[in-house]
Protein backbone atom coordinates (compact mmCIF):
# COMPACT_ATOMS: atom_id res chain seq x y z
CA UNK A 1 0.00 0.00 0.00
CA UNK A 2 2.61 2.15 0.92
CA UNK A 3 4.86 1.54 -1.82
CA UNK A 4 1.85 2.02 -4.31
CA UNK A 5 1.54 5.68 -2.85
CA UNK A 6 5.18 6.87 -3.20
CA UNK A 7 4.99 5.04 -6.74
CA UNK A 8 1.99 7.32 -8.01
CA UNK A 9 3.50 10.15 -6.05
CA UNK A 10 6.66 10.60 -7.92
CA UNK A 11 4.35 9.84 -11.58
CA UNK A 12 2.85 12.92 -10.04
CA UNK A 13 6.00 14.49 -9.05
CA UNK A 14 7.36 13.93 -12.86
CA UNK A 15 4.28 15.36 -14.67
CA UNK A 16 3.70 18.17 -12.37
CA UNK A 17 7.60 19.14 -11.55
CA UNK A 18 9.86 17.10 -13.49
CA UNK A 19 8.75 17.21 -17.20
CA UNK A 20 7.10 20.57 -17.53
CA UNK A 21 10.94 22.16 -15.88
CA UNK A 22 12.72 19.61 -18.66
CA UNK A 23 10.61 21.19 -21.36
CA UNK A 24 12.27 24.79 -20.30
CA UNK A 25 15.67 23.72 -20.84
CA UNK A 26 16.75 26.12 -22.80
CA UNK A 27 15.60 28.81 -20.53
CA UNK A 28 16.91 27.15 -17.12
CA UNK A 29 20.14 25.58 -17.91
CA UNK A 30 21.09 26.43 -21.25
CA UNK A 31 22.96 29.84 -20.65
CA UNK A 32 24.87 28.25 -17.59
CA UNK A 33 25.49 25.18 -19.69
CA UNK A 34 26.92 27.57 -22.82
CA UNK A 35 28.95 30.20 -20.67
CA UNK A 36 30.34 26.92 -18.64
CA UNK A 37 31.56 25.12 -21.90
CA UNK A 38 33.03 28.54 -23.50
CA UNK A 39 34.86 29.13 -19.73
CA UNK A 40 35.83 26.53 -18.47
CA UNK A 41 34.89 23.14 -20.35
CA UNK A 42 36.35 24.30 -23.91
CA UNK A 43 39.67 25.49 -22.22
CA UNK A 44 40.56 22.91 -19.64
CA UNK A 45 40.41 19.93 -22.54
CA UNK A 46 42.46 22.43 -25.19
CA UNK A 47 44.85 23.22 -22.26
CA UNK A 48 45.23 19.34 -21.73
CA UNK A 49 45.62 18.66 -25.54
CA UNK A 50 47.92 22.22 -25.84
CA UNK A 51 50.62 20.01 -23.34
CA UNK A 52 51.79 18.12 -25.61
CA UNK A 53 51.94 20.42 -28.37
CA UNK A 54 54.32 23.05 -29.29
CA UNK A 55 52.97 26.38 -29.95
CA UNK A 56 53.14 29.95 -29.72
CA UNK A 57 49.17 30.51 -30.13
CA UNK A 58 46.34 27.93 -30.29
CA UNK A 59 45.90 27.67 -33.69
CA UNK A 60 49.88 26.57 -34.70
CA UNK A 61 50.01 24.12 -32.17
CA UNK A 62 51.60 20.43 -33.37
CA UNK A 63 51.78 17.48 -31.40
CA UNK A 64 55.00 16.88 -29.78
CA UNK A 65 53.87 13.86 -27.09
CA UNK A 66 55.67 14.28 -24.01
CA UNK A 67 58.26 16.73 -24.70
CA UNK A 68 56.94 19.45 -22.80
CA UNK A 69 56.90 17.26 -19.77
CA UNK A 70 59.90 16.46 -20.19
CA UNK A 71 61.20 19.96 -19.87
CA UNK A 72 58.85 20.72 -17.18
CA UNK A 73 60.77 18.36 -14.96
CA UNK A 74 64.13 19.39 -16.24
CA UNK A 75 63.37 22.88 -15.71
CA UNK A 76 65.13 24.10 -12.31
CA UNK A 77 63.12 26.89 -12.12
CA UNK A 78 60.19 24.97 -12.19
CA UNK A 79 61.64 22.64 -9.10
CA UNK A 80 62.92 25.37 -7.28
CA UNK A 81 59.46 27.53 -7.41
CA UNK A 82 57.85 24.00 -6.16
CA UNK A 83 59.94 23.46 -3.39
CA UNK A 84 59.69 26.86 -2.15
CA UNK A 85 55.77 27.27 -2.66
CA UNK A 86 56.14 23.66 -0.26
CA UNK A 87 58.29 25.83 2.21
CA UNK A 88 55.63 28.93 2.00
CA UNK A 89 53.11 26.42 2.29
CA UNK A 90 53.70 24.61 5.47
CA UNK A 91 55.21 27.39 7.53
CA UNK A 92 51.93 29.41 6.98
CA UNK A 93 50.06 26.83 7.41
CA UNK A 94 51.57 26.58 11.31
CA UNK A 95 51.70 30.47 11.71
CA UNK A 96 48.82 31.33 10.52
CA UNK A 97 46.46 28.26 12.33
CA UNK A 98 48.29 28.62 15.65
CA UNK A 99 47.53 32.75 15.55
CA UNK A 100 44.05 32.07 14.62
CA UNK A 101 43.24 29.47 17.02
CA UNK A 102 44.80 31.90 19.53
CA UNK A 103 42.63 34.69 18.43
CA UNK A 104 39.51 32.74 18.06
CA UNK A 105 40.06 30.75 21.98
CA UNK A 106 40.61 34.50 23.38
CA UNK A 107 37.64 35.65 21.57
CA UNK A 108 35.46 33.10 22.96
CA UNK A 109 36.13 33.79 26.66
CA UNK A 110 33.38 36.21 27.02
CA UNK A 111 35.39 39.17 26.81
CA UNK A 112 34.08 42.75 25.98
CA UNK A 113 34.21 44.28 22.74
CA UNK A 114 35.46 40.61 21.10
CA UNK A 115 32.58 41.42 18.01
CA UNK A 116 34.88 44.71 17.66
CA UNK A 117 37.98 42.63 17.37
CA UNK A 118 36.69 40.38 14.96
CA UNK A 119 35.77 42.89 12.60
CA UNK A 120 38.72 44.26 12.72
CA UNK A 121 40.48 40.99 11.86
CA UNK A 122 38.52 39.81 8.93
CA UNK A 123 38.84 43.11 7.43
CA UNK A 124 41.86 42.27 5.64
CA UNK A 125 40.58 39.50 4.09
CA UNK A 126 38.11 41.55 1.77
CA UNK A 127 41.21 43.25 0.38
CA UNK A 128 42.77 41.90 -3.49
CA UNK A 129 45.81 40.68 -3.88
CA UNK A 130 47.32 43.63 -5.71
CA UNK A 131 46.38 45.88 -3.63
CA UNK A 132 47.79 44.06 -0.68
CA UNK A 133 50.95 43.75 -2.57
CA UNK A 134 51.14 46.68 -2.95
CA UNK A 135 50.33 47.81 1.10
CA UNK A 136 52.89 45.67 2.54
CA UNK A 137 55.60 46.20 -0.32
CA UNK A 138 55.46 50.18 1.06
CA UNK A 139 55.72 48.54 4.56
CA UNK A 140 58.75 46.60 4.02
CA UNK A 141 60.49 48.78 2.14
CA UNK A 142 59.45 52.03 4.88
CA UNK A 143 61.22 49.61 7.22
CA UNK A 144 63.82 48.00 5.14
CA UNK A 145 65.22 51.37 3.68
CA UNK A 146 66.42 52.39 7.08
CA UNK A 147 69.03 49.44 6.93
CA UNK A 148 69.97 50.20 3.32
CA UNK A 149 68.30 47.37 1.64
CA UNK A 150 64.81 45.83 0.27
CA UNK A 151 62.94 43.40 -0.35
CA UNK A 152 63.59 42.64 -3.27
CA UNK A 153 67.47 42.15 -2.89
CA UNK A 154 66.97 39.13 0.15
CA UNK A 155 65.33 36.31 -0.46
CA UNK A 156 65.01 35.64 3.39
CA UNK A 157 63.23 39.12 3.53
CA UNK A 158 61.00 38.22 0.88
CA UNK A 159 60.07 35.04 1.88
CA UNK A 160 59.28 36.45 5.86
CA UNK A 161 57.63 39.60 3.93
CA UNK A 162 55.52 36.97 1.77
CA UNK A 163 54.83 34.89 5.14
CA UNK A 164 53.54 37.75 6.81
CA UNK A 165 51.52 39.41 4.39
CA UNK A 166 49.26 35.80 3.92
CA UNK A 167 49.14 35.65 7.75
CA UNK A 168 47.48 39.11 8.07
CA UNK A 169 45.34 38.30 5.57
CA UNK A 170 44.34 35.19 6.54
CA UNK A 171 44.28 34.58 10.54
CA UNK A 172 40.65 36.87 10.23
CA UNK A 173 39.22 34.39 7.79
CA UNK A 174 40.57 31.02 9.90
CA UNK A 175 39.49 32.83 13.10
CA UNK A 176 35.77 32.86 11.97
CA UNK A 177 35.91 29.00 11.39
CA UNK A 178 37.58 28.59 14.78
CA UNK A 179 35.21 30.66 16.45
CA UNK A 180 32.15 28.85 15.10
CA UNK A 181 33.60 25.52 16.04
CA UNK A 182 34.62 26.65 19.26
CA UNK A 183 30.94 27.92 20.05
CA UNK A 184 29.19 24.51 19.22
CA UNK A 185 31.63 22.59 21.81
CA UNK A 186 28.92 21.45 24.65
CA UNK A 187 29.10 23.86 27.49
CA UNK A 188 28.76 20.51 30.06
CA UNK A 189 31.04 18.94 28.75
CA UNK A 190 33.40 21.72 29.35
CA UNK A 191 31.87 22.14 32.85
CA UNK A 192 32.47 18.51 33.38
CA UNK A 193 35.97 18.28 32.92
CA UNK A 194 36.01 21.14 35.40
CA UNK A 195 34.56 19.19 37.82
CA UNK A 196 36.90 16.67 37.23
CA UNK A 197 39.57 18.37 38.29
CA UNK A 198 40.89 19.60 34.81
CA UNK A 199 42.83 22.68 34.24
CA UNK A 200 42.85 25.14 31.57
CA UNK A 201 45.26 23.59 29.53
CA UNK A 202 44.06 19.79 30.05
CA UNK A 203 40.30 21.38 29.06
CA UNK A 204 41.84 22.37 26.15
CA UNK A 205 44.14 19.83 25.27
CA UNK A 206 41.86 17.06 25.80
CA UNK A 207 38.58 18.31 25.18
CA UNK A 208 38.26 21.20 22.70
CA UNK A 209 40.86 20.16 20.45
CA UNK A 210 39.37 16.98 19.85
CA UNK A 211 35.82 18.28 19.47
CA UNK A 212 36.81 21.28 17.57
CA UNK A 213 39.37 18.46 14.53
CA UNK A 214 36.18 19.39 11.67
CA UNK A 215 37.25 23.01 11.97
CA UNK A 216 40.93 22.08 12.23
CA UNK A 217 41.27 20.01 9.37
CA UNK A 218 39.05 22.74 7.08
CA UNK A 219 41.26 25.79 7.98
CA UNK A 220 44.36 23.11 7.28
CA UNK A 221 43.58 22.57 3.49
CA UNK A 222 42.40 25.90 3.48
CA UNK A 223 45.58 27.23 3.94
CA UNK A 224 47.18 24.82 2.16
CA UNK A 225 45.31 25.33 -0.91
CA UNK A 226 45.32 29.48 -0.82
CA UNK A 227 49.16 29.23 -0.39
CA UNK A 228 49.59 26.52 -3.47
CA UNK A 229 47.71 28.74 -5.41
CA UNK A 230 48.78 32.17 -4.28
CA UNK A 231 49.68 34.30 -7.50
CA UNK A 232 48.67 38.46 -6.81
CA UNK A 233 50.96 38.85 -3.84
CA UNK A 234 53.65 36.70 -5.03
CA UNK A 235 53.27 38.76 -8.38
CA UNK A 236 53.06 42.59 -6.57
CA UNK A 237 55.63 41.69 -3.56
CA UNK A 238 58.53 40.93 -5.11
CA UNK A 239 57.83 38.92 -8.32
CA UNK A 240 60.37 36.73 -7.69
CA UNK A 241 63.43 38.70 -6.92
CA UNK A 242 65.96 38.31 -6.57
CA UNK A 243 67.05 36.92 -9.46
CA UNK A 244 69.92 34.15 -9.39
CA UNK A 245 71.62 33.45 -12.91
CA UNK A 246 72.67 29.84 -13.22
CA UNK A 247 76.02 28.96 -15.34
CA UNK A 248 73.95 26.90 -17.95
CA UNK A 249 72.28 30.10 -18.47
CA UNK A 250 68.88 28.97 -16.42
CA UNK A 251 67.37 31.87 -14.32
CA UNK A 252 66.12 30.93 -10.90
CA UNK A 253 63.71 33.69 -9.13
CA UNK A 254 64.39 33.20 -6.09
CA UNK A 255 61.14 34.00 -4.37
CA UNK A 256 58.56 33.03 -7.02
CA UNK A 257 56.03 30.28 -6.18
CA UNK A 258 54.00 27.62 -8.78
CA UNK A 259 51.25 30.39 -9.92
CA UNK A 260 53.89 32.80 -10.66
CA UNK A 261 56.41 30.51 -12.15
CA UNK A 262 53.54 29.07 -15.00
CA UNK A 263 52.71 32.22 -15.96
CA UNK A 264 56.29 33.56 -16.41
CA UNK A 265 56.97 30.65 -18.37
CA UNK A 266 53.60 31.53 -20.81
CA UNK A 267 54.40 35.40 -20.89
CA UNK A 268 58.02 36.03 -20.61
CA UNK A 269 59.17 33.82 -23.63
CA UNK A 270 55.95 32.77 -26.25
CA UNK A 271 58.50 29.76 -27.41
CA UNK A 272 57.98 28.59 -23.53
CA UNK A 273 54.52 28.00 -23.86
CA UNK A 274 54.01 24.15 -24.36
CA UNK A 275 56.00 23.86 -21.03
CA UNK A 276 53.80 26.42 -19.45
CA UNK A 277 50.68 24.57 -20.19
CA UNK A 278 52.46 21.39 -19.31
CA UNK A 279 53.58 22.48 -16.20
CA UNK A 280 49.68 24.35 -15.87
CA UNK A 281 48.63 20.56 -15.79
CA UNK A 282 50.96 19.22 -13.63
CA UNK A 283 49.52 22.22 -11.08
CA UNK A 284 46.34 21.36 -11.79
CA UNK A 285 47.24 17.40 -10.82
CA UNK A 286 48.58 18.68 -7.45
CA UNK A 287 45.74 20.96 -6.83
CA UNK A 288 43.49 18.16 -7.30
CA UNK A 289 45.12 15.92 -5.12
CA UNK A 290 45.46 18.31 -2.49
CA UNK A 291 41.57 18.61 -3.03
CA UNK A 292 41.13 14.85 -2.90
CA UNK A 293 42.71 14.37 0.45
CA UNK A 294 40.84 16.51 1.73
CA UNK A 295 37.49 14.92 0.49
CA UNK A 296 38.25 11.63 2.06
CA UNK A 297 39.65 13.02 5.45
CA UNK A 298 36.10 14.73 5.90
CA UNK A 299 34.46 11.67 4.82
CA UNK A 300 36.20 9.64 6.79
CA UNK A 301 35.75 11.97 9.74
CA UNK A 302 32.02 12.19 9.23
CA UNK A 303 31.74 8.12 8.90
CA UNK A 304 33.50 8.02 12.08
CA UNK A 305 30.85 10.30 13.88
CA UNK B 1 35.29 35.65 40.27
CA UNK B 2 37.06 38.82 41.24
CA UNK B 3 40.25 37.39 39.62
CA UNK B 4 38.70 36.12 36.35
CA UNK B 5 36.91 39.76 35.73
CA UNK B 6 40.64 41.37 35.86
CA UNK B 7 41.77 38.80 34.36
CA UNK B 8 39.02 39.64 30.87
CA UNK B 9 39.83 43.23 31.19
CA UNK B 10 43.54 42.58 30.80
CA UNK B 11 42.73 40.35 27.66
CA UNK B 12 40.55 43.05 26.60
CA UNK B 13 42.97 46.16 26.72
CA UNK B 14 45.61 43.69 25.48
CA UNK B 15 43.25 42.79 21.78
CA UNK B 16 42.84 46.82 21.51
CA UNK B 17 46.48 46.93 21.43
CA UNK B 18 46.98 43.85 19.05
CA UNK B 19 44.14 45.57 16.76
CA UNK B 20 45.52 48.96 16.39
CA UNK B 21 48.46 46.62 15.36
CA UNK B 22 46.66 44.83 13.09
CA UNK B 23 44.99 48.28 11.46
CA UNK B 24 48.47 49.79 11.02
CA UNK B 25 49.30 49.16 7.29
CA UNK B 26 45.49 50.80 6.50
CA UNK B 27 46.62 53.94 8.69
CA UNK B 28 49.91 53.84 7.11
CA UNK B 29 48.24 53.99 3.78
CA UNK B 30 45.88 56.68 4.69
CA UNK B 31 48.31 59.00 6.02
CA UNK B 32 50.70 58.51 3.32
CA UNK B 33 48.54 59.03 1.19
CA UNK B 34 48.66 62.65 2.10
CA UNK B 35 52.15 63.12 2.42
CA UNK B 36 54.78 64.04 -0.27
CA UNK B 37 56.65 61.35 -1.83
CA UNK B 38 59.97 61.97 -0.67
CA UNK B 39 58.38 61.55 2.39
CA UNK B 40 56.70 58.55 1.96
CA UNK B 41 60.47 56.73 1.17
CA UNK B 42 61.66 58.52 4.07
CA UNK B 43 59.22 58.94 6.60
CA UNK B 44 56.83 56.08 6.05
CA UNK B 45 55.45 55.77 9.69
CA UNK B 46 55.49 59.18 10.51
CA UNK B 47 52.74 61.42 10.69
CA UNK B 48 52.44 64.12 8.04
CA UNK B 49 54.19 67.50 9.21
CA UNK B 50 53.55 70.44 7.55
CA UNK B 51 56.34 70.39 5.09
CA UNK B 52 55.01 67.19 4.16
CA UNK B 53 51.63 67.60 4.15
CA UNK B 54 50.14 67.47 0.67
CA UNK B 55 46.54 68.17 1.06
CA UNK B 56 44.36 66.50 -1.98
CA UNK B 57 46.78 66.55 -4.10
CA UNK B 58 48.23 62.76 -4.01
CA UNK B 59 44.42 62.27 -4.93
CA UNK B 60 44.08 65.05 -7.55
CA UNK B 61 47.65 63.77 -9.07
CA UNK B 62 46.39 59.81 -8.92
CA UNK B 63 43.07 59.68 -10.72
CA UNK B 64 44.71 62.46 -13.41
CA UNK B 65 48.32 60.35 -13.68
CA UNK B 66 48.93 58.10 -16.74
CA UNK B 67 47.23 58.63 -20.07
CA UNK B 68 44.49 56.34 -19.16
CA UNK B 69 41.52 57.77 -16.62
CA UNK B 70 41.51 56.38 -13.53
CA UNK B 71 37.34 56.82 -13.31
CA UNK B 72 36.94 54.97 -16.00
CA UNK B 73 38.75 51.91 -14.67
CA UNK B 74 36.67 52.29 -11.90
CA UNK B 75 33.52 52.67 -13.39
CA UNK B 76 34.80 49.29 -15.20
CA UNK B 77 35.08 47.52 -12.65
CA UNK B 78 31.97 48.36 -11.05
CA UNK B 79 30.27 47.42 -14.42
CA UNK B 80 31.96 44.13 -14.34
CA UNK B 81 31.21 43.42 -10.88
CA UNK B 82 27.80 43.80 -10.61
CA UNK B 83 26.85 42.98 -13.95
CA UNK B 84 28.92 39.54 -13.66
CA UNK B 85 27.60 39.07 -9.86
CA UNK B 86 23.71 39.69 -11.17
CA UNK B 87 24.35 36.90 -14.07
CA UNK B 88 25.82 34.28 -12.26
CA UNK B 89 23.05 34.50 -9.24
CA UNK B 90 20.36 34.65 -12.10
CA UNK B 91 21.33 32.20 -14.70
CA UNK B 92 23.22 29.34 -11.84
CA UNK B 93 20.06 29.18 -9.44
CA UNK B 94 18.20 28.21 -12.37
CA UNK B 95 20.75 25.61 -13.67
CA UNK B 96 20.99 24.39 -10.50
CA UNK B 97 16.85 24.02 -9.64
CA UNK B 98 16.85 23.06 -12.85
CA UNK B 99 20.04 20.10 -12.78
CA UNK B 100 17.86 19.04 -8.68
CA UNK B 101 14.87 18.60 -10.09
CA UNK B 102 15.03 17.51 -13.19
CA UNK B 103 18.19 14.59 -12.53
CA UNK B 104 18.35 13.17 -15.45
CA UNK B 105 21.76 11.67 -17.02
CA UNK B 106 22.80 15.40 -18.74
CA UNK B 107 21.98 17.09 -15.80
CA UNK B 108 24.23 15.05 -13.27
CA UNK B 109 27.07 15.08 -15.87
CA UNK B 110 27.13 18.93 -16.04
CA UNK B 111 26.39 19.02 -11.69
CA UNK B 112 29.77 17.01 -11.60
CA UNK B 113 31.76 18.84 -14.05
CA UNK B 114 30.55 22.23 -11.72
CA UNK B 115 31.80 20.08 -8.77
CA UNK B 116 34.94 19.01 -10.98
CA UNK B 117 35.60 22.79 -12.27
CA UNK B 118 36.21 23.73 -8.46
CA UNK B 119 39.50 22.30 -7.72
CA UNK B 120 40.78 23.49 -11.32
CA UNK B 121 43.25 26.15 -10.26
CA UNK B 122 43.01 29.40 -12.66
CA UNK B 123 46.48 28.91 -14.13
CA UNK B 124 45.29 25.77 -15.96
CA UNK B 125 43.02 27.58 -18.23
CA UNK B 126 44.22 30.72 -18.13
CA UNK B 127 45.53 30.86 -21.76
CA UNK B 128 43.29 29.16 -23.90
CA UNK B 129 40.41 31.02 -21.91
CA UNK B 130 41.71 33.99 -22.43
CA UNK B 131 42.33 32.88 -26.32
CA UNK B 132 38.79 31.63 -26.62
CA UNK B 133 37.18 35.05 -24.79
CA UNK B 134 39.37 37.06 -27.89
CA UNK B 135 38.04 34.81 -30.70
CA UNK B 136 34.31 34.81 -29.55
CA UNK B 137 34.93 39.07 -29.11
CA UNK B 138 33.99 38.31 -25.05
CA UNK B 139 37.20 40.90 -24.11
CA UNK B 140 34.91 43.60 -23.18
CA UNK B 141 33.48 44.59 -19.95
CA UNK B 142 30.29 44.18 -21.50
CA UNK B 143 30.81 40.46 -22.38
CA UNK B 144 33.01 39.50 -19.76
CA UNK B 145 30.47 38.80 -17.09
CA UNK B 146 29.91 35.43 -19.95
CA UNK B 147 33.62 34.57 -18.63
CA UNK B 148 32.83 35.15 -15.00
CA UNK B 149 29.61 33.15 -15.54
CA UNK B 150 31.33 30.19 -16.98
CA UNK B 151 34.74 30.00 -15.11
CA UNK B 152 32.62 30.67 -11.67
CA UNK B 153 29.50 28.38 -12.52
CA UNK B 154 31.21 25.66 -10.40
CA UNK B 155 30.72 27.27 -6.91
CA UNK B 156 27.77 29.05 -7.62
CA UNK B 157 25.91 26.13 -8.60
CA UNK B 158 27.12 23.56 -6.39
CA UNK B 159 26.15 26.17 -3.38
CA UNK B 160 22.31 26.86 -5.02
CA UNK B 161 22.28 22.85 -5.50
CA UNK B 162 22.73 22.24 -1.89
CA UNK B 163 20.02 24.47 -1.03
CA UNK B 164 17.78 23.62 -3.39
CA UNK B 165 17.61 19.94 -2.28
CA UNK B 166 16.58 20.78 1.08
CA UNK B 167 13.25 22.85 -0.30
CA UNK B 168 10.15 20.39 0.03
CA UNK B 169 8.94 19.33 -3.12
CA UNK B 170 5.47 19.67 -1.73
CA UNK B 171 5.42 23.49 -2.45
CA UNK B 172 6.40 23.39 -5.69
CA UNK B 173 3.54 20.88 -6.49
CA UNK B 174 1.04 22.74 -4.60
CA UNK B 175 2.18 25.70 -7.34
CA UNK B 176 1.66 23.33 -10.21
CA UNK B 177 -1.78 22.14 -9.00
CA UNK B 178 -2.64 25.67 -9.03
CA UNK B 179 -1.39 26.30 -12.55
CA UNK B 180 1.89 27.67 -11.82
CA UNK B 181 4.16 26.83 -14.68
CA UNK B 182 8.28 26.44 -14.46
CA UNK B 183 8.79 30.11 -14.81
CA UNK B 184 6.40 31.13 -12.70
CA UNK B 185 7.13 29.05 -9.92
CA UNK B 186 11.04 29.47 -10.03
CA UNK B 187 10.36 33.14 -9.73
CA UNK B 188 7.75 34.01 -7.79
CA UNK B 189 8.14 30.93 -5.16
CA UNK B 190 11.89 29.39 -5.22
CA UNK B 191 14.11 32.16 -6.25
CA UNK B 192 12.51 34.07 -2.56
CA UNK B 193 12.93 30.96 -0.88
CA UNK B 194 17.03 31.14 -2.09
CA UNK B 195 17.61 34.28 -0.45
CA UNK B 196 20.31 33.26 2.49
CA UNK B 197 22.25 31.47 -0.43
CA UNK B 198 21.58 34.12 -2.98
CA UNK B 199 23.29 36.73 -0.80
CA UNK B 200 26.20 34.25 0.27
CA UNK B 201 27.08 33.58 -3.57
CA UNK B 202 26.62 37.60 -4.38
CA UNK B 203 29.17 38.49 -1.49
CA UNK B 204 31.37 35.20 -2.73
CA UNK B 205 31.38 36.66 -6.28
CA UNK B 206 31.33 40.19 -5.87
CA UNK B 207 34.76 40.49 -3.19
CA UNK B 208 36.24 37.50 -6.04
CA UNK B 209 35.29 39.66 -9.41
CA UNK B 210 36.08 43.29 -7.66
CA UNK B 211 39.47 42.11 -6.57
CA UNK B 212 40.48 39.98 -9.31
CA UNK B 213 43.68 40.97 -11.59
CA UNK B 214 44.80 38.05 -13.36
CA UNK B 215 41.70 36.91 -15.52
CA UNK B 216 40.27 40.26 -16.65
CA UNK B 217 43.82 41.50 -17.32
CA UNK B 218 44.16 38.23 -19.92
CA UNK B 219 40.44 38.45 -21.44
CA UNK B 220 40.29 42.04 -21.63
CA UNK B 221 41.44 44.45 -24.37
CA UNK B 222 43.71 45.71 -22.26
CA UNK B 223 44.82 49.43 -24.56
CA UNK B 224 40.68 49.91 -24.44
CA UNK B 225 39.73 48.48 -20.97
CA UNK B 226 41.03 48.26 -17.75
CA UNK B 227 39.79 47.92 -14.18
CA UNK B 228 40.96 49.04 -10.90
CA UNK B 229 43.42 46.26 -9.97
CA UNK B 230 44.93 46.68 -13.69
CA UNK B 231 45.14 50.31 -13.23
CA UNK B 232 47.23 50.21 -10.05
CA UNK B 233 49.71 47.62 -11.54
CA UNK B 234 49.98 49.55 -14.81
CA UNK B 235 50.99 52.94 -12.75
CA UNK B 236 53.20 50.69 -10.56
CA UNK B 237 54.64 48.83 -13.31
CA UNK B 238 55.12 50.74 -16.54
CA UNK B 239 56.52 54.28 -14.93
CA UNK B 240 60.08 54.33 -14.37
CA UNK B 241 59.42 57.13 -11.73
CA UNK B 242 56.53 55.81 -9.80
CA UNK B 243 54.50 58.79 -8.05
CA UNK B 244 54.13 57.02 -4.68
CA UNK B 245 51.72 59.17 -3.32
CA UNK B 246 49.20 58.91 -6.09
CA UNK B 247 49.31 55.28 -5.45
CA UNK B 248 48.80 55.53 -2.31
CA UNK B 249 45.55 57.76 -2.90
CA UNK B 250 44.53 55.22 -5.43
CA UNK B 251 44.62 52.67 -3.09
CA UNK B 252 42.43 54.11 -0.24
CA UNK B 253 39.85 55.20 -3.10
CA UNK B 254 39.77 51.34 -4.08
CA UNK B 255 39.77 49.78 -0.59
CA UNK B 256 36.96 52.47 0.94
CA UNK B 257 34.16 51.21 -1.08
CA UNK B 258 34.85 47.68 0.16
CA UNK B 259 35.52 48.88 4.00
CA UNK B 260 32.29 50.89 3.84
CA UNK B 261 30.45 47.42 2.12
CA UNK B 262 32.13 45.13 4.99
CA UNK B 263 31.10 47.49 7.72
CA UNK B 264 27.29 47.55 6.84
CA UNK B 265 26.75 44.81 6.02
CA UNK B 266 29.18 42.80 8.10
CA UNK B 267 27.58 39.56 8.82
CA UNK B 268 26.41 38.70 5.57
CA UNK B 269 29.56 39.00 4.46
CA UNK B 270 31.35 36.52 6.65
CA UNK B 271 28.75 34.29 6.63
CA UNK B 272 28.85 34.38 2.95
CA UNK B 273 32.65 34.33 1.90
CA UNK B 274 33.13 31.78 4.59
CA UNK B 275 30.42 29.21 3.69
CA UNK B 276 32.21 29.29 0.44
CA UNK B 277 34.80 28.37 1.06
CA UNK B 278 33.91 25.59 3.90
CA UNK B 279 31.46 23.89 1.22
CA UNK B 280 34.23 23.98 -1.72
Amino acid sequence: MKRRTKSTNSALSATLIRRPIQRMFPLFLLPTFVAFCIGFVYPFGKGIYLSFCRFTTTSNARWIGLDNYIKAFKDASFVYAFKYTVLVAIVSLIVINVLAFAVAYALTRGIKGSNSFRTVFFMPNLIGGIVLGYIWSMIFSGILSRYGTSIVLSTTYGYWGLIILMAWQQIGYMMIIYIAGLQSVPGDLIEASKIDGANGWHTLWHITIPTIMPAITICTFLTLTNSFKLFDQNYVLNGGQPFVFMADGTVIRSTEMLALNIYNTFYLNANSRGTGQAKAVLFFVLVAAIALIQFSATRRKEMQQ
Amino acid sequence: MKRDHVRKTILSVLFVVICIIYLMPIFTVLMNSFKTNSAINTETFAFPTEQSFTGADNYVNGINVGEYPFLKSAGYSLLITISSAALILVCTSMAAWYISRVNSIFARIVYYLCVFSMVVPFQMVMFTLAKTANTLHLDSPFTIPVIYLGFGAGLAVFMFAGFVKGIPLEIEEAAAIDGCGPVRTFFLIVFPMLKPVLISVGVLEIMWIWNDYLLPYLVLDRTKYKTIPIHIQYLQGSYGHVDLGAVMALIVISITPIVVFYLTAQKYIIKGVVEGAVKG
